[in-house]
């Protein structure tokens, strides 16, 4: 009873001292999405400058696809554009975009000089969409299944690492 | 550095954080002309968390989503939603977490009852510690002193 009463406060403190420091590994950027598993939110976006045709909700169904949420202004969506450039060469997987709050011309003029990876592009230049979809930060990708519904989402560039050990394995299973 | 130098640095802090604080981030091509509407929009906007700058209320941020979570709640209250149904139109998108004051619910138990657990616990401790220690004490010590003659 005794070597309980001096053992259990250490090993109280000992879990809390565990607890926290899991607690402090974790981004408190990355908050889960509140879509996950649920249809995308219905929208239909106009096209952006010098594009025929603009994007909505139902244009996600059919095929697994990628919605990809960016801006010309955003300075973290450089850094994974060559990644969906190589994936839209290889047609690895459909990329829908989504121009979050992007002055006129200017996601037009931006694509133009880094090119397009997007099958379709909605202007969403007031950024309701965006909010509809609980967008925090550009850049933001959601995996869509083939019944238009949200599975998975990934916040922050897509490195190579994050494709190959993370969203690729998910776009697999969802397209088997 | 003098004494009155530092009660004039102190105090001119004092004035400017208290002056500061107050303040939120509303421009004023975000108000609404029905001060009663724009009164709720404010006290809305503080209970919501800004994703951006998590521990700023939506009320307070400079941060551009922050802005149109501001706009949107005002639209809603135009449109004649009641405050639960701003709320909530802003927590279907982006979580509990949003909220500034967590909800009393099943998940959050943890949160609302553990510092009394915690609280009850170390009182236990406390009680039986003593309970121990006192009861350590030799029996004729806290005995009635009468008994002692005997």
């Amino acid at each position: 009873m005794k070597r309980l009463g001096f053992y259990m406060p250490i090993a109280l403190f000992a879990g809390i001292v565990v607890y926290l420091a899991i607690g402090l590994t974790l981004d408190p950027n990355k908050l889960p999405s509140m879509l996950i598993d649920k249809p995308v939110p219905e929208f239909v976006l106009p096209a952006i400058e010098g594009f025929d045709q603009g994007l909505s909700s139902s244009d996600l169904k059919g095929k697994v696809s990628l919605v990809n949420i960016w801006g010309s202004w955003c300075v973290a969506c450089i850094i994974e554009h060559p990644l969906l450039m190589e994936l839209a060469k290889n047609n690895t997987i459909t990329i829908y975009g989504i121009d979050w709050k992007d002055p006129p011309g200017a996601g037009a003029a931006w694509l133009l000089k880094e090119g397009n990876p997007y099958t379709l592009i909605g202007d969403d230049a007031d950024g309701r969409v965006a909010i509809d979809f609980g967008v925090t930060g550009a850049p933001e990708t959601f995996i869509a299944d083939k019944d238009g519904r949200i599975r998975y989402k990934y916040i922050g560039p897509i490195t190579p690492e994050v494709w190959n050990e993370i969203i690729l394995p998910i776009v697999e299973e969802l397209q088997r | 550095m003098t004494f009155k130098t530092v009660v004039f640095l102190l105090g001119g802090f004092f004035i400017l954080a208290v002056g500061l604080g107050g303040a939120g981030a509303v421009e004023p091509d975000e108000r609404l002309d029905d001060p009663v509407l724009e009164q709720r929009a404010r006290e809305i906007s503080q209970q919501l968390r800004c994703v951006v700058c998590q521990n700023q209320s939506i009320d307070e941020s400079d941060a551009p989503l922050a802005r149109d979570l501001r706009l949107i709640i005002r639209e809603r209250l135009v449109e004649g939603d009641n405050d639960e149904q701003v709320i909530g139109f802003v927590v279907d998108r982006y979580g509990d977490f949003v909220l500034l004051k967590p909800p009393f619910q099943a998940d959050t138990y943890l949160l609302w009852f553990g510092p009394f657990i915690i609280f009850l616990m170390g009182g236990l401790l406390i009680f039986y510690y003593f309970r121990k220690v006192l009861g350590a004490i030799p029996d004729g010590d806290n005995s009635d002193p009468g008994d002692r003659e005997k």
